[in-house]
């Protein structure tokens, strides 16, 4: 009655040697590919170093100035102006500007990466139903699979540093712009689809003219999720080489600084208020308009 | 582009499954009920044939149910036939590929939608210019037929407001003023004016029936309401469980009803706004009254001339002026609240299931 007690498991040997064959497959694939994939990351690497320089080099009255003028721009809230003024000033009086600047620009570029990434698989999603059952699931494993695990091949293929870092950061924030911009457009009344069509409407006329207008709301909520989601993965993505607040957060960690951990953490929290009151209000202006006629 | 007319023939809408395999069961005369029961199709439309001359309104009336919206989405097909065939000015619109359909769908119809179906994130005038953009037209070209057409329907001055700013009346002067823009020649209104409140219901007849003196289009107008048909429509076609049960004049329909589908619909019918005097008059006899009346003119207003003038006779006269038959205002009234007693000649005799 063994059998009953234990689970009968493969043996031991086996088990191995099929690990083993992964994982050489994979070696062998790194080595073999694992240039030319970072070669074309390359593009990708020259604007995270370019947007970081600039981040940096920026005059900070400038950078305050300029979040102030969006955060006017989206809110038109003279509260929420005061608290990104006042937010960031307290950021660079307690000396963390630089990193946080290194922060901003990195979930800047990953905001920009997962719109470019997921606004077309949202579309393409919502147009056919196949596609959709099969990212679905994807989606799922993304979100749900633990970080470290797929740091792990992340890093065998393109090391540590700016690159791998945007990739883990990406494929984690990425799922909510997918899911709500595929919602958003399957969302757009079918009456005012049938009106646009009955007019002869190209299909890429009714996307550009309809249903992305009508499902912005939706897709600027996306894009929030994923604002806040890359934010999430500072501190994970400092474990592989991404400068910035994750990094200190990090040696506080290792060496029981609660203090430093502390205060870069209230500096993750603050700029993660600052963008997620930005983009909401946004997105609850782009809805205010569409309201009635849902 | 001038006048169009439309002429549908045979058509058929099975919906299910196998819809192309079962229509020829519906075509060699199975039952709405049948099909349903023994194969779970919907018959929506059954060998529906309709001949729309050019620059008339052809009013199509049926409930909830009938098919009358899907038959309308036939025309313009954004919905595909089974079988039949659908000729606007000649071509058969079910041949057309997807690219001619689009082209046929921007210069040939413009469609004004019972929801109003306008984009809520774009104001009047960007609505209004929804049909010329499409098309490619130059803004500025765009723009100056939609103000003209937003001008003519009543809403100048709201050009900047949102369609949540406004009314439903004026939301579905914004549709009919898109529609117009498009300047085809075929008007499809399905519901148009069903979800307005009765005065401005009315209001947007009269906005309707005003146009139209000056267009000449070529407009199919659905509806469940007889006022509304009687009153819009120069034919009137009645649909009942997808089969058009008939289709004449306004004044056919209330004289002679087809069956009792029809009775049913026309029983409370004002008759004295829909009929005229010619329905009524007594062929050839003369009279001897000082009062003439056209023969077109509506039994309401043909008794108020008559009490008017103090004159229990009147003289009927035919479109050119001459005298055609008389009438007694006793008959006139009589004729307004039941069957007209005499109907003489059966002037209008029932054209069933016509074409």
């Amino acid at each position: 009655m063994d059998w009953w007690t234990t689970f009968p498991a493969m043996d031991e040997q086996r088990l191995t040697s099929i690990k083993k064959a992964i994982d050489t497959g994979f070696r062998e694939f790194t080595r073999s590919y694992g240039d030319s994939i970072e070669y074309i990351f390359t593009p990708l690497k020259a604007f995270l170093i370019w947007s970081e320089k600039l981040a940096i080099s920026t005059p900070w009255p400038i950078v305050i100035l300029f979040f102030c003028a969006i955060a006017y721009a989206s809110t038109r809230s003279w509260r929420i102006v005061l608290g990104t003024a006042a937010g960031l000033s307290l950021i660079g009086y307690f000396g963390m500007w630089e990193d946080t600047m290194k922060t901003v620009s990195m979930i800047v570029a990953s905001t920009l990466v997962s719109i470019a990434v997921g606004l077309p698989a949202g579309i393409l999603m919502s147009r056919y139903n196949w596609l959709r059952m099969t990212i679905t699931p994807v989606l799922d494993v993304m979100q749900t699979m633990p970080t470290f695990v797929y740091l792990i091949p992340v890093v065998m293929l393109l090391g540590i540093g700016k690159v791998p870092g945007l990739i883990a950061v990406v494929i984690y924030a990425l799922p909510p712009i997918i899911r709500l911009t595929d919602l958003g457009i399957r969302l757009v009344s079918e009456e005012v689809l049938e009106a646009a069509e009955a007019f002869g409407s190209s299909p890429w006329q009714k996307l550009v003219k309809v249903q992305l207008p009508l499902a912005l709301p939706t897709i600027m909520a996306g894009i929030n999720q994923t604002i806040m989601m890359a934010l999430a993965m500072v501190v994970v993505a400092s474990m592989i080489g991404v400068q910035g607040l994750g990094q200190p957060v990090l040696k506080a960690i290792a060496n029981q600084y609660f203090t430093l951990g502390l205060f870069n953490g209230l500096a993750i929290v603050a700029i993660a208020i600052i963008f997620d009151r930005i983009s909401q209000a946004f997105g609850r202006r782009l809805q205010s308009l569409a309201e009635d006629e849902r | 582009m001038s006048g169009l007319g439309i002429e549908i023939r045979h058509l058929y809408k099975l919906f299910g499954s196998d819809a192309q395999h079962l229509v020829r069961q519906a075509e060699d005369g199975m039952s709405r009920a049948d099909m349903l029961s023994r194969y779970n199709h919907v018959l929506a439309l059954k060998d529906i044939n309709l001949n729309i001359e050019s620059g008339r309104i052809q009013v199509i009336m049926g409930l909830s149910g009938s098919g009358k919206s899907t038959l309308i989405r036939h025309i313009n097909r954004l919905i595909d036939p089974t079988s039949g065939q659908i000729l606007v000015g000649g071509t058969d619109v079910t041949t057309l590929s997807t690219r001619d359909l689009r082209q046929f769908r921007r210069d040939a119809t413009a469609m004004v939608f019972q929801k109003f179906a306008l984009l809520p994130h774009r104001n009047v005038l960007e609505n209004t210019v929804y049909g010329l953009e499409i098309k490619g037209i130059p803004r500025a070209e765009q723009e100056r037929q939609a103000c003209k057409w937003i001008e003519r329907v009543g809403l100048g001055g709201y050009e900047q407001r949102l369609p949540s700013q406004l009314s439903g009346g004026m939301q579905q002067r914004v549709g009919l003023a898109r529609a117009l823009s498009n300047d085809a020649p075929i008007l499809l209104m399905d519901e148009a004016f069903s979800a307005l409140d009765p005065l401005i219901r009315v209001d947007m007849q009269s906005v309707l029936l005003d146009l139209q003196t000056e267009l000449r289009k070529t407009i199919v107008f659905i509806t469940h309401d007889l006022d509304e048909a009687l009153r819009l429509g120069d034919r009137i076609a009645i649909l009942k469980d997808g089969v058009a049960v008939q289709n004449g004049t306004p004044e056919d329909i209330v004289l002679s009803p087809a069956d009792d589908y029809v009775s049913a619909f026309v029983k409370e019918v004002n008759r004295g706004r829909v009929l005229t005097l010619g329905a009524v008059m007594r062929t050839g006899e003369a009279t001897d009254s000082v009062l003439s009346l056209p023969s077109t003119l509506k039994l309401d207003e043909a008794i108020a001339r008559m009490i008017d003038a103090h004159a229990s006779e009147a003289a009927v006269t035919g479109p050119d002026g001459q005298a055609t038959g008389a009438v007694r205002l006793n008959e006139v009234v009589s004729a307004t609240i039941r069957d007209a007693g005499r109907a003489p000649e059966e002037k209008s005799a029932p054209r069933l299931r016509e074409g």
